[in-house]
């Protein structure tokens, strides 16, 4: 390199420093506002933090006290509840749907954008339009009965223990267009030669998907899950516009309880605590797949 | 990605076709419906509804309910009705969305043809960030929004927005870019063209498509948002989905469901539109934020 | 000192060395082509002259001034990319003009330039066109038009013909070759094709594992290649290398083998210093032409040597029939006329040139000179 220093004229070297200048003030901002911002909520889920942050430390207290509530185990066994029956209806659905709609179906076009629509929307225009058509005062119970179907009965938003699956049924509404769009995507790249070369064998249209089709999709099976987890664990949205969180805390999830004791409570430290299990939840899903997507396409 | 690319070779009878279409018009029936109800039940008089069928279509055809979310309707304390929060939204979602393409484009920019050692583990730092509970961030924003000035204004959440929107505007460049030659940037460099010569003449050319998924994405994230708006912003300066909430949410008086459901069509309305006029690339910019690039 | 030297060139990339002590002078006006497998570094090395890469160690000069460092448009050279690299938004004309604006050129000239290097290659009717209108034969032209206008120290190519159809390549070939001697200019140009290689070089140097295995003419390499890399790689249908032991006979040296029919065989060599081989092994080299079918044998030739042998295959491709034979134990081919009568299963009396033939050491792969 006897002739580097000499030669390198200020040009190339500006040129090997603009990019990084380019990149900088977003990775600072991100190194900030994610990383740094992380780092501060998990020492105040450390302190005695009331109103404001305070920082007197407390170790692990806020822990023991947030999983001493039983607010806060209601929280989470229903986001349990919600997660699960989301990501498996979302899933069985979009899957149902975009098979059917991949049968060379006449009105295709027309019929991709009705099941999709609901993703352009707001989840609190979601949960307006939900809430009140669930609404058995006005909504679906009061119009059977006007219907003439008067022993119907459909006040699951009123009632304390099967709210949390209305949260389930808007939330799926609205985004398991989404997920057909996906699995659709995914059958639209099967090799149809593949296919050909089944049914030559001789296979049923029902062995054609067990054995072929749906283990071929085994990718969008993955990006479906990894997406829908990670919606589940962030609803906050839907919740507030559906149900507020009732009725009394019937609906309340992590995200629900973390504003509450946060904002309205007056207790974050507590609410810092549950946000830091939040980021961990989705922590553990996210990472592998985002490590495993980025090593993939070096 | 999204669109056709083949037909499926997979044949079926004549009574499977007919349950297939069965299905899959009572499913186009379940999502359309909330979507009928609001619109249909907005232009009708409150007393229709609180007496009559809310599936039915309306007897007497008024726009009142319209006009009133609008301009008059109760929010929060003002009956300034859902304009002002209107024009926040947008006011805090077009700054956001440009300033968050063009350092999309120029991350991913840098990040597919100005590779350096480490690139990839920033852009998975970058990427991440997209993916997490906004809850974890929420206490020190609120605090380092105060600190800058910014508590409770439309700049503030611009900020917060761009911030947290960044990640998925570099996905998208990076992305995209990464399946652009690598060649076509020798060639200009042995040309003469530097480094901002190159992107804007070589690369932001052909970065149409891209820009315009990005764009719809950003848009339709940033105009939803609740919890941000929420968080940062409320009172007068609360945006759309915000307003709409307190209007819905208000224990005051009497409840005017045709009020609420014009207000949820007009908050709804900007990312329909958008959705109707190019929902082709509003479904690449889901698939890209979530399958494989 | 050459017009464009790569003094000990070394290429590492982390921890791993892809290139290794590289040393090419090129001379005023020659036409140098790496040829060698892909992986070689040939791109590499190329990259490192354009400065698209950086050098760990070594020089690189062009006209004696050492470019290490400079910035590419700064060197003065021009470059064809394998995939042409042509700007998509811009016109044919913008593609080729682009280098020219960057530098400052006044627009009259540039277009001076561009009206020049359009009628040279014929593309004048293509200027106001977007790259993707165009076909991969005249995309090829409007790549070389833009290196072209520059009027460069150095014509870099990096495999420019690849991405073409057998014919239009062959036609490219031959235009790349006039253009050459029109113009005079120095060029280095990469490729895998070593009939490319042979047909527009004034000189090669054969790459493999990041070395530079031989540098020299095309006559040189083909006729004399340095080792057995160099050997097989050169020449299609490749060199019969046939191990055999050298024993002297009636004090001469000669390859001691077996037919076909696995019955002894005898081959007088020509090479003189093989005597000192006797009773021990070499590979001989023994390219497809120089077995012929005995009319077909070169009359010019002091050392004609005839040989028996039974045809397993014959392949006749139009201009010259193709007869495989066991020799050694291996496959080997001969290259006969094309009417020569010859088929499968027949015993066919060839005629070797064994003034052509040459001897490898098969312990260091190298050629052991007469
Ligand atoms: N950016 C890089 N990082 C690591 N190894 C590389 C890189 N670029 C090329 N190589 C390695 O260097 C060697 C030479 O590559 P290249 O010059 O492209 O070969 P060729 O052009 O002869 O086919 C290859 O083994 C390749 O794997
Ligand atoms: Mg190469």
């Amino acid at each position: 390199m006897a002739h580097q220093s000499a030669e390198v004229d200020f040009r190339t070297r500006l040129q090997n420093w603009i990019p990084k200048l380019v990149l900088s003030p977003s990775l600072a901002a991100v190194l900030v506002f994610v990383y740094g911002f992380i780092l501060f909520t998990l020492y105040l889920s450390f302190t005695n933090s009331k109103m404001l942050p305070s920082y007197d430390w407390v170790g692990f207290e806020n822990y023991r006290k947030l999983w001493g509530l039983s607010h806060w185990w209601t929280a989470i066994t229903n986001l349990a509840i919600f997660a699960t029956l989301y990501i498996v209806i979302c899933t069985a659905i979009g899957l149902t749907l975009a098979i059917l709609l991949d049968q060379k179906i006449r009105g295709e076009g027309m019929l991709r954008p009705i099941y999709l629509y609901p993703m352009a929307l707001s989840f609190i225009v979601t949960g307006t339009a939900w809430k009140w058509f669930l609404d058995p005062g006005i909504g679906l119970e009061n119009t059977m009965h006007l219907w003439g179907w008067e022993s119907f009965e459909f006040g699951w938003i009123k009632d304390r223990n099967m709210a949390i699956y209305t949260i389930v049924i808007a939330a799926v509404w609205q985004t398991s267009g989404f997920v057909m769009a996906m699995f659709l995507a995914g059958l639209r790249g099967i090799d149809n030669e593949i296919l050909k070369a089944a049914q030559i064998d001789g296979a049923s249209n029902w062995n054609l998907y067990r054995r072929i089709v749906i283990p071929l999709l085994r990718p969008a099976f993955l990006s479906a899950f990894v997406i829908l987890s990670h919606l589940a664990i962030k609803s906050y949205d839907l919740v507030i516009a559906l149900t507020g969180g009732g009725p009394g805390r019937a609906t309340e999830l992590p995200a629900t309880f973390m504003y509450s004791y946060t904002f309205s409570r007056n207790l974050m430290g507590v609410g810092a605590s549950s946000a830091v299990i939040m980021l961990m939840t989705i922590a553990a899903i996210m990472t592998p797949y985002l490590y495993a997507e980025l090593r993939e396409k070096p | 990605m999204s669109a056709a690319t083949q037909e499926t070779a997979i044949r079926t009878g004549r009574i499977a076709r007919t349950f297939i279409y069965v299905v899959l018009l009572v499913f186009a029936l379940f999502y359309l419906l909330p979507f009928f109800v609001m619109l249909v039940n907005s232009v009708k008089p409150l007393s229709e509804i609180t007496e009559g069928n809310m599936m039915a279509l309306p007897k007497e055809l008024t726009f009142a309910p319209w006009a009133s979310a609008w301009s008059t309707a109760q929010i929060g304390v003002e009956p300034t009705g859902l304009r002002p929060y209107f024009l926040n939204s947008l006011f805090m979602v077009v700054p956001a969305v440009l300033i968050c393409t063009a350092l999309g484009a120029l991350n991913g920019y840098v990040l597919t043809k100005w590779r350096f050692r480490g690139d990839t583990l920033l852009f998975g730092l970058m990427l991440f960030s997209c993916f997490i509970p906004f809850q974890i961030v929420l206490i020190p924003m609120a605090r380092m929004l105060g600190i800058m000035g910014l508590a409770g204004s439309t700049a503030g959440l611009v900020l917060v927005h761009v911030v947290y929107g960044i990640g998925f505007s570099t996905l998208y460049f990076r992305n995209y870019y990464s399946a652009f030659p690598t060649e076509l940037v020798r060639a200009a460099m042995i040309d003469g063209a530097g480094f901002f010569q190159i992107f804007w003449r070589i690369m932001v050319p052909v970065s149409g498509p891209i820009t315009v998924v990005c764009v719809i994405w950003l848009f339709t994230n940033i105009w939803n948002d609740f919890l941000f708006g929420a968080s940062f912003a409320s009172g007068s300066k609360a945006p759309m989905t915000v307003a709409l909430n307190n209007l819905v949410q208000s224990s005051t008086g009497v409840k005017e469901y045709n009020v609420h459901f014009a207000g949820a069509i007009l908050a709804a309305l900007p990312t329909l539109l958008v959705y109707i006029v190019a929902g082709r690339y509003f479904v690449r910019g889901l698939m890209a934020g979530s399958v494989k690039g | 000192m050459g017009f464009l030297d790569i003094s000990n060139v070394t290429k590492s990339y982390g921890n791993t060395e892809v290139l290794h002590h590289v040393d090419i002078s090129v001379e005023e006006g020659e036409f140098l082509v790496l040829v060698g497998p892909s992986g070689c570094g040939k791109s590499t090395l190329l990259n490192m002259i354009a400065g698209l890469e950086s050098i760990t160690s070594g020089d690189v000069s062009i006209k004696g001034r050492v470019v290490n460092g400079v910035h590419p448009s700064k060197r003065n050279i021009a470059m064809v990319f394998q995939s042409y690299a042509l700007y998509p938004n811009m016109t044919v004309g913008q593609n080729m003009t682009f280098g020219l604006e960057m530098h400052g050129v006044p627009k009259p000239e540039r277009d001076k330039a561009l009206a020049d290097v359009a009628a040279l290659l014929q593309i004048t009717p293509l200027l106001d066109r977007k790259p993707g209108q165009l076909s991969g034969g005249q995309r090829q032209r409007v790549a070389m038009g833009r290196a072209l206008v520059r009027n460069p120290d150095v014509f870099l190519f990096d495999e420019p013909l690849s991405n073409l159809d057998a014919k239009l390549r062959v036609d490219m070939r031959t235009e790349i070759k006039k253009l050459h001697e029109k113009l005079k200019t120095t060029i280095v140009y990469v490729t895998h094709d070593q009939i490319e290689a042979m047909t527009l070089s004034t000189r090669i140097a054969v790459m493999y594992n990041g070395y530079v295995q031989q540098l020299g003419t095309p006559k040189e390499i083909y006729d004399t290649p340095t080792n057995l890399f160099v050997a097989g790689f050169m020449g299609s249908p490749s060199m019969n290398l046939l191990p055999v032991e050298v024993a002297m006979i009636d004090g001469a040296p000669h390859a001691v083998t077996t037919d076909a029919d696995g019955a002894p065989l005898h081959l007088r060599l020509h090479q003189q210093n093989l005597s000192e081989w006797a009773g021990r092994k070499i590979i001989l080299g023994i390219r497809p032409e120089a077995i012929t079918d005995p009319e077909g044998a070169d009359r010019a030739s002091s050392c004609i040597i005839p040989m028996t042998n039974r045809v397993s295959v014959t392949e006749p491709a139009g201009s010259d029939t193709f007869a495989t034979m066991t020799l050694a134990g291996q496959d080997s081919i001969a290259r006969m006329r094309a009417d020569a009568s010859v088929g499968p299963g027949e015993m066919f009396e060839f005629a070797i040139n064994m003034e052509k033939a040459v001897a490898f050491d098969p312990e260091t792969e190298r050629r052991i000179v007469p």
